[in-house]
């Protein structure tokens, strides 16, 4: 029996696997102990299990272990490789290129740079799937550029990115690159020495692990890369972030990126498959349904659509049994559409009708036929209540409308 | 965000929903909002010669409290003379679907697409026009 809600929101985060948790639990009862104490067997416990857990995320994503130092979470990690990069190397120069589909810790980093006078951040545009063209890139790095960052795969539309030909150009340049893996981590297969990527950020919670724990990555050889700390302290994870280590949690990433590299080729063939069926399901029931982002180079678990004359809120608040999320304005806090798909160039009305679908290792089959009936049920519905739908299948051009405000 | 109960009842039994001819006389057609932000609201009222509405009809492109309000106003606006529907306010409408304050500008587009609907009216009517113009031919 298909148990409800439904939850296809697996961008967000996902649910922290039974094999994770299990793996974990000791680390907060009996072996407790601090990573740091060097004198106890509590202390050693603990080390061990952090060692562990470093080796785990690092065979992953093709990395050493001692390049991986662990944070709070992908956003502390981007904030940490953009701050970090730019005060360490302001003496070399102070210009950073990243793109404007970045995730909010990216462009915020990079704003708060700006204001405070210390970067100043070239924003390179996409084309209409979502992706940079890495001659972009080239062309917009100058002898001040200290940092290019650009993701791996976008969290909204899904988007791969052609992160191993920019790193081939920030290597000829001699330009620390820098790449938000969180979406692509545990999902495809990620080799950051191959793809030539100097600090990647890493976060448990999109894995099935824990919330609040995540690394990030920092090349050791060919370039070293340095980074000025953010977090003064004691001095942890070789200076460049201090804080006890949370071990459960470390423990938790450990499992959840082993275990994702052991199911990925199953998981990730899976889950396309899911995803084209959802896919084509609603292509069936529906017209006037647009596909935003790549159409081959994303990630396996992600579909966004709009549905045309259709607001995204509205259309959330009709299934309400099924946890999926919406560029609409409406479901902002700012009343803004998403800035991801606006940066498609895409027709602004179908901004506000974007449905982000994210298929996970806990969706089934099932699932993605009760999502394709309810979303085409009551798109149907409400396409029958809209007036935008009225007009144009009356052939009236919707940019030929004189609209007022 | 948590819908209230009122919002959610008109949103899953929107009440006259549907469409007049545009071109009947008696009917006045107000057109608020735009794509582009998200939200339009077409409303359509059938006035009588006395000036009485006496029916209504609205479709909404809009979130689920843009729905639930031009659903309320339908039901508000019949039976009610268009010089007394002409001063509604979208406090109430806010008031009666218990709207959060992010939800306001919803409950404003319901009040502007009266104005628009009765201002298109009287226009057919070749009656003068007092308030603000926003009615539009689509
Ligand atoms: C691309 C990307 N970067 C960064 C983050 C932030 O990660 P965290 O929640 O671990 O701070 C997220 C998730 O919200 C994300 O999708
Ligand atoms: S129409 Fe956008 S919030 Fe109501």
């Amino acid at each position: 029996m298909l148990k409800t809600p439904v939850y296809m929101d697996n961008h967000a985060t996902t649910r922290v696997d039974s094999r994770v948790l299990d793996a974990m639990l000791p680390y907060f009862t009996e072996k407790f102990g601090n990573a740091a104490s060097r004198n106890h067997s509590f202390g050693w416990e603990a080390e061990e299990a952090v060692d562990r857990g470093r080796n785990q995320i690092a065979s992953l994503i093709g990395a050493k272990s001692k390049e991986i130092i662990f944070t709070s979470g992908a956003t502390e990690s981007d904030n940490l490789a953009i701050k970090g990069v730019v005060e360490f190397y302001k003496e070399k120069g102070n210009h950073i290129i990243t793109c404007v589909t970045e995730h909010k810790a990216v462009l915020d980093s990079c704003r708060a740079l700006e204001r405070a006078g210390k970067a100043t951040v070239t924003y390179l545009p996409v084309d209409k799937y979502g992706m940079v063209d890495p001659d972009a890139v080239r062309n917009a790095i100058t002898d001040k550029t200290v940092l290019i960052t650009i993701m791996w795969a976008n969290n909204e539309i899904g988007t791969i990115h052609p992160i191993a030909e920019i790193g081939r150009i920030a290597k000829e340049k001699g330009v620390i690159f820098h790449c938000d893996a969180v979406q692509a981590i545990g999902k495809v297969p990620v080799d950051l020495e191959k793809a030539g990527v100097d600090l990647a950020s890493i976060t448990a919670h999109k894995i099935y692990g824990p919330k609040g724990i995540g690394a990030i990555y920092v090349r050791s050889k060919g370039p070293r890369v340095r980074l000025t700390p953010t977090m003064d302290g004691g001095g942890h994870e070789r200076g460049m972030r201090s804080g006890t280590l949370n071990v459960p949690g470390i423990v938790g990433l450990g499992a959840a990126c082993e275990l994702a590299g052991k199911e990925m080729p199953v998981e990730s063939e899976r889950l396309l498959q899911l995803r084209t069926k959802l896919q084509a399901g609603i292509f069936e029931r529906l017209d006037e349904v647009y596909v935003n982002g790549h159409p081959t180079e994303r990630l396996p678990g992600n579909l966004n659509v709009s549905f045309a004359y259709v607001e995204g809120e509205s259309l959330l608040m009709g299934i309400n049994d099924i946890a999926v999320s919406s560029g609409s304005a409406c479901t902002s806090a700012t009343l803004e559409p998403s800035y991801v798909i606006r940066a498609l160039g895409i027709n602004e009305e179908l901004a506000h009708s974007s449905i982000r679908f994210g298929l996970g290792r806990f969706n089934t089959e099932e699932e993605v036929d009760y999502v394709t009936d309810r979303v085409s049920k009551e798109v149907k519905r409400l396409r029958d209540m809209s007036p935008l739908y009225e007009m144009a299948k009356e052939g009236i051009d919707l940019k030929s409308v004189n609209w007022k405000q | 965000m948590a819908y209230s109960e009122k919002v959610i009842e008109h949103y899953n039994n929107p009440r006259n929903v549907g469409s007049f001819a545009k071109d009947e006389a008696n009917v006045g057609t107000g057109v608020v909002g735009a794509p582009e932000c998200g939200d339009v609201m077409k409303l359509q009222l059938k006035i009588s010669d006395a000036g009485v509405i006496e029916d209504a009809r609205f479709k909404t492109f809009g979130c689920g409290s843009a729905i639930a309000s031009s659903s309320y106003v339908t039901e508000l606006v019949k039976g009610k003379h268009i010089d007394e529907a002409m001063t509604i306010k979208n406090t109430v409408i806010v008031k009666e679907l218990n709207l959060p304050p992010v939800k306001i500008h919803c409950s404003v587009l319901a009040e502007d697409a009266i104005k628009a609907a009765i201002t298109d009216w009287r226009k057919k009517k070749g009656e003068p026009v007092a308030a603000p113009d926003k009615a539009r031919e689509a």
